[in-house]
């Protein structure tokens, strides 16, 4: 079917917002991952010894193979190489910042799987993948995500 | 006694649109409805539908999908409505199933979506990453689809070029398509001048916003042909997930994609879907993704995307003749507007753009970021 031609006239809309406060608990893994990086500037991963992969962000379990590896935390690097990144050139409410900014995938040192994180200090144009990059925290408690601010080129 | 094989009878499209701020979502599933009842003569309760499945998403909506979301309209009240909330396409799955359990034999679909109500696509895809490891950054779908890009286009060596194509050719089809959104043919220098929205995406290289409904009519095989002469039958349908964490996904191996085509087709008993389908209809939200599925699909092989795009693939296997998603469906429902328009190639209902004899038909879609999740249906005439 196609859209009848409608008469508009006396057709008003409403403006809502859908704000709904709300808490979220990180996890006891996410906990941990975050004071690591806010006490001791030190960015960890869990690691399962059976499939050799070490992964960041940490999880509970093996993606693998299921092995319960909560236990088996690993210093990662804080320096390590983009292997692939865009860039975001749209603002929008969402965004932690104005475009254009870079967000790349980052594999750190000693780590397989790579973290989605933004990329600063570079200018769009001389972003590449396999540029090594170093992680920059935040200087006081941030307690999420933004605890790391930002990977810069070393 | 279950049935065999479940048919789709009928399909409704409501006419895709940028804004339609006039018209209620439930005021466009009515007229999928009334479009529906016209074509089989269907009707509610005891021989009738006894369970509607709706597909729609809360985030998009700005309400959930509660009691008195649309209910009333699509026929629910003292009767049954279940509620599927991921892709659309999957609620073709989940009908197909009630009907081959033998729990009923007739079911409505329903879907729908106003992408306009919302201030932004991008800030309502935020919050389908997870919330402490992914919407800091600011990821969304659009940029999620971004680095899958880059990754592809790396891998595959589809350029610029061929991307301006792809949006070219969807929208000289799409001008045939009286449901598209985009019907505006453009040239290839516009789309190519279109300013870059996310490295290497372009503003044209993404699908419109846009406002629609769809309805479908499933009946089991026995009673089929009380709603239609030209039922098409349903022989496969498959889906699955890719990993939770982004970056624990390989972004250009169509990891999920392959996985549920090849289960799609062990249903169908087809080998080979390239030979066996007339027609392919391929959610592509951005342009570099039509390649990319086509190739997930098994229609040309790993990487050779941009062959397949030189080679002029799209035009061989009959791929988006509506358009695609290119012209412009919601997301929510793309998967819906699918399987409407091969059931209408299947049926010899495609108007202009009708595959003569068409025999065989696959519908795809896919949610969540970069092509986590993804679902394939297999259509026989
Ligand atoms: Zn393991």
């Amino acid at each position: 079917m196609t859209c009848k031609c409608e008469d508009i006239k006396d057709c008003f809309v409403i403006e809502a917002r859908m704000a709904l406060p709300n808490q979220y608990f990180v996890g006891r893994i996410g906990s941990k991952w975050i004071i690591a990086m806010r006490d001791k500037k030190k960015l960890t991963g869990l690691k399962c010894d059976k499939c050799n992969i070490t992964y960041v962000p940490p999880r509970e379990h093996c993606n693998k193979c299921g092995a319960t590896i909560a236990d088996n935390w690993v210093d990662v690097g804080t320096t390590g190489e983009i292997v692939n990144f865009t860039i975001v050139n749209y603002n929008d409410k969402h965004l932690p910042k104005k475009a254009p900014y870079i967000l790349g995938q980052i594999k750190l040192d000693g780590a397989d799987t790579p973290l989605t994180h933004i990329v600063a200090d570079v200018d769009p144009a001389d972003v590449h993948v396999g540029m090594k990059v170093k992680a920059v925290f935040a200087e006081g408690p941030v307690n999420t995500l933004m605890q790391l601010d930002h990977f810069e080129p070393v | 006694m279950a049935t065999k094989r479940v048919a789709i009878c009928a399909v409704a499209q409501h006419k895709n649109e940028p804004d339609l701020w006039y018209k209620r979502f439930q005021n466009m599933l009515l007229d999928v409805l009334e479009d529906l009842q016209g074509q089989t003569g269907f009707k509610y309760g005891e021989n009738g539908v006894g369970i509607i499945v709706s597909a729609s998403d809360d985030f998009f909506d700005a309400r959930t999908i509660s009691n008195n979301g649309v209910t009333d309209v699509i026929g629910g009240q003292y009767l049954a409505e279940e509620k599927m909330a991921q892709e659309g396409l999957n609620a073709i799955g989940y009908a197909n199933a009630i009907i081959l359990s033998g729990h009923k034999d007739l079911v409505l679909i329903m879907g729908h979506c106003k992408e306009s109500q919302g201030e932004s696509r991008n800030m309502i895809t935020n919050c389908g990453f997870d919330p402490f490891y992914g919407r800091a950054t600011g990821l969304d779908y659009l940029n999620a689809a971004g680095l899958q890009a880059q990754a592809y286009m790396r891998k595959s060596g589809l350029t610029d070029d061929q991307l301006a194509e792809i949006v070219v050719r969807s929208r000289q089809w799409a001008a045939r398509n009286p449901y598209a959104n985009a019907q505006e043919v453009v040239p290839a220098g516009k789309v190519k001048a279109s300013p870059m929205l996310c490295d290497p995406i372009r503003q044209l290289h993404a699908y419109p916003v846009s406002d629609g409904a769809v309805g479908l009519l499933l009946a089991s095989e026995e009673r089929a042909r009380e709603f239609t002469d030209n039922p098409v039958w349903i022989t496969g349908f498959a889906n699955c997930m890719d990993a939770f964490f982004f970056g624990d996904r390989d972004l250009t191996s169509n990891f999920a994609l392959k996985k549920a085509t090849a289960n799609a087709c062990r249903r169908a008993g087809i080998q080979d879907l390239k030979k066996a389908a007339d027609v392919a209809e391929v959610m592509d939200c951005y342009a570099y993704q039509q390649p990319m599925w086509m190739e997930g699909l098994g229609f040309c092989g790993d990487g050779e995307g941009g062959r397949f795009i030189a080679e002029g693939g799209p035009g061989k296997y009959r791929v988006n003749l509506s358009g695609g998603t290119l012209a412009g469906n919601p997301m929510i429902i793309s998967g819906l507007y699918r399987a409407a328009e091969a059931t209408l190639q299947l049926q010899g209902g495609a108007g202009d753009r009708q595959v003569p004899d068409a025999k065989c038909a696959v519908a795809h879609s896919t949610n969540g970021p970069a092509g986590q999740f993804h679902s394939v249906l297999i259509l026989e005439a």
